[in-house]
């Protein structure tokens, strides 16, 4: 295979390949630190694919999976994969209603859960296969739920795989679930090309090999992790599953990436904020950190300087685009940053399987240099929504090319590439996730108590952004802002949850009777500049 | 600093949680024994930022392994544990 141009057809022929080339070289290793070598990991997910043949499963089927980051989850991937059916990674530790939606919207006909999830999963209609992972090593436990299958059992059967001359870089190979404006989330639905297309791009630009250690700290539900799990594998490199407890701990994840070597690190910015300020970094050697690549939200030019300073040796490399085109632009971060520097750097030029385009209002596209719309082609492009039935708004047709619309907002510089400017509708980003503030508003109105709410965000120098969310209640005494927060964290992934609640009578209205969210927005914004 | 009391930490706790993770709230809704982390008030970043307060406000050094729900879940253990930790220190 030549490098940076790939034959394969499916992601699974990366670790097929490896396998061949690399069988005994170590593939992935476990947040309990146990490991899989490159023969062990393929050999699974032939068993898991040959169980899940077994069970009736047909090309393009969606199997769920629903568990904290482990080996098992790799391998599943790989059998999901080698099935001709797509994953759909889900947080594990997202609230139980949230999960059955997601389950329930794209019909899984089979679920990887761990034992806590395990019961979310068997009430979902269409999941007629649930398989409990147990422990992050895999160890059955006590209390399958009725009909489900233990992860050892799935072991045990024969390997099998859809024939390699079916597989068609068309299939669906994972859907990735994120927030949105109607508080219903919307699955992504990427193919084995959106994907190998930019593995392909990876290669060429970071010459990865057999010796390089990978750290995986996004969660497999979030686009960041296409990177990390396909890109090493490709190459024979070594996988390090970083766990959420670890990822959340700067301190231990500080001493982790030096302990274990590694030579790329991948993350969003909020995470190497958190490394350089509470990771204690000078301990530590990191000469062997040669990679270090965010994405995901805008690094803010303070915290950027400090990790180069802790960090001065790797290369370092802003990575752009939503889910739905994975990294569409990239700009390599020349260092160190200097010392007057405020503006955050830019999104730069586009990677070379994608195409941009800057547009008006009109969809005219604006003279370079003006701020304009950030318009995307290219092979990593998605096709549409799961379940999606009509034209996708969000696309248009020029120059037979299908361009996609990202939301942001940008303008070109000559030297630098694409600036990124912000957004004009109601989605803003905190560490890397995305949030429809609607989506939040969706949640508040299913408290009883809660007759109207507004949220917004307003920008914040230390958090990136605040989500502020007003509600007028009903009946008496109103619920107290302990009980609204507690109320989220149940209702609400953790990151979406507001910063503050703000109690109105009722909500300010624009004279055709729609929330006034500018006047709401210039009161938070008011707020804050006072309490700084 | 002077010693301060357990009951004294535990106010200077319920302001500083109130200012950074509830603001707006009446102090007479944050109890002594209100879950703050199980309940998602205080998340994994705020716990961060809340420990880097407390090692500076009472000098002493929280460790990785100290830092989980059985110490900082609720006001009164938070104050406990600060206790505990400056008597060892002292």
């Amino acid at each position: 295979m030549s490098e940076g141009s790939s034959s394969a057809a499916n992601l699974c022929e990366y670790l097929e390949a490896s396998a061949q080339r690399f069988g005994d070289r170590v593939a992935v290793v476990d947040p309990d630190g146990s490991s899989v070598t490159y023969r062990q990991l393929n050999g699974r997910a032939d068993r898991i694919a040959g169980f899940l043949l077994a069970r009736g499963l047909q090309p393009g089927d969606r199997v769920g999976l629903v568990q904290p980051k482990s080996v098992t989850g790799v391998c599943a991937i790989f059998g999901i994969l080698k099935a001709r059916c797509a994953y759909v990674p889900i947080d594990s530790s997202a609230p139980a209603a949230r999960i059955r939606s997601i389950l329930g919207n794209c019909h899984v006909r089979a679920v990887f859960a761990s034992l806590g999830c395990a019961g979310v999963a068997a009430d979902v209609e269409t999941a007629k296969t649930v398989v409990v992972t147990g422990t992050s090593t895999g160890q059955g436990s006590p209390g399958l739920p009725p009909g489900a299958v233990s992860w050892e059992k799935v072991l045990e059967h024969e390997p099998g795989r859809a024939l390699p001359a079916s597989r068609h870089r068309d299939d669906v190979a994972y859907i990735l679930y994120t927030s949105g404006s109607t508080g219903i989330p919307k699955g992504v639905t990427l193919t084995h090309e959106n994907a190998l297309s930019f593995v392909d791009w990876c290669t060429s630009v970071f010459n990865p090999d057999e010796h390089d250690r990978f750290s995986s700290h996004a969660p497999f539900h979030f686009d960041l992790s296409i990177l990390d799990l396909y890109l090493p594998l490709k190459h024979g490199s070594t996988l390090y599953l970083i766990s959420e407890e670890l990822g959340k701990n700067p301190a231990k994840m500080a001493a982790f990436i030096a302990l274990n070597q590694l030579t790329v690190w991948y993350s969003t910015p909020s995470i190497l904020s958190l490394l350089a300020e509470f990771g204690n970094l000078k301990q530590y050697d990191y000469s062997h950190l040669r990679l270090v690549l965010f994405a995901g939200e805008v690094f803010p030019v303070k915290h950027l300087r400090n990790i180069t300073a802790h960090w001065p040796f790797p290369v370092y490399f802003n990575l752009y685009g939503p889910t739905e085109t994975n990294v569409c632009t990239f700009a390599r971060i020349p260092t160190p940053i200097p010392p007057d520097r405020t503006q955050p750097y830019p999104i730069g030029w586009p990677c070379s399987h994608c195409a941009a385009l800057v547009v008006d209002d009109a969809k005219v596209p604006v003279p370079k240099g003006e701020e304009g719309l950030l318009y995307i082609s290219g092979s990593s492009v998605f096709k549409g929504y799961w379940g999606q039935t009509g034209e996708n708004p969000a696309f248009f047709e020029r120059d037979g090319q299908r361009w996609y619309n990202t939301g942001d907002v940008v303008k070109e510089d000559p030297a630098d590439g694409f600036i990124y400017v912000g957004r004009r509708d109601r989605m803003v980003k905190r560490r890397g996730y995305r949030i429809e503030l609607g989506d939040i508003e969706s949640a508040l109105y299913r408290h009883q108590q809660i007759s109207e709410a507004a949220v917004v965000a307003i920008p914040d120098a230390d958090a990136g952004v605040k989500i502020h969310a007003y509600v007028a209640t009903v009946h008496d005494p109103a619920p107290s802002i302990v009980d609204l927060k507690v109320f989220c964290s149940k209702a609400l992934p953790a990151y979406m949850s507001p910063d503050a609640f703000l109690f109105r009578d009722s909500l300010p209205r624009t004279s055709t009777d729609k929330v006034d969210y500018q006047k709401l927005q210039k009161e938070s914004a008011a707020s804050q500049s006072q309490t700084k | 600093m002077s010693d301060p009391s357990t009951d004294q930490i535990k106010e200077e706790m319920r302001q500083y949680i109130l200012n950074e993770f509830l603001p707006g709230e009446k102090a007479s809704n944050l109890h002594d024994d209100t879950p703050l982390r199980s309940s998602g008030i205080i998340d994994s970043v705020g716990l961060l930022r809340m420990i880097d307060f407390i090692e500076s406000r009472y000098t002493i050094q929280v460790d990785a392994h100290e830092a989980g729900v059985e110490n900082f879940d609720r006001i009164e253990d938070m104050a406990t544990f600060i206790q505990n930790k400056r008597r060892a220190g002292a």
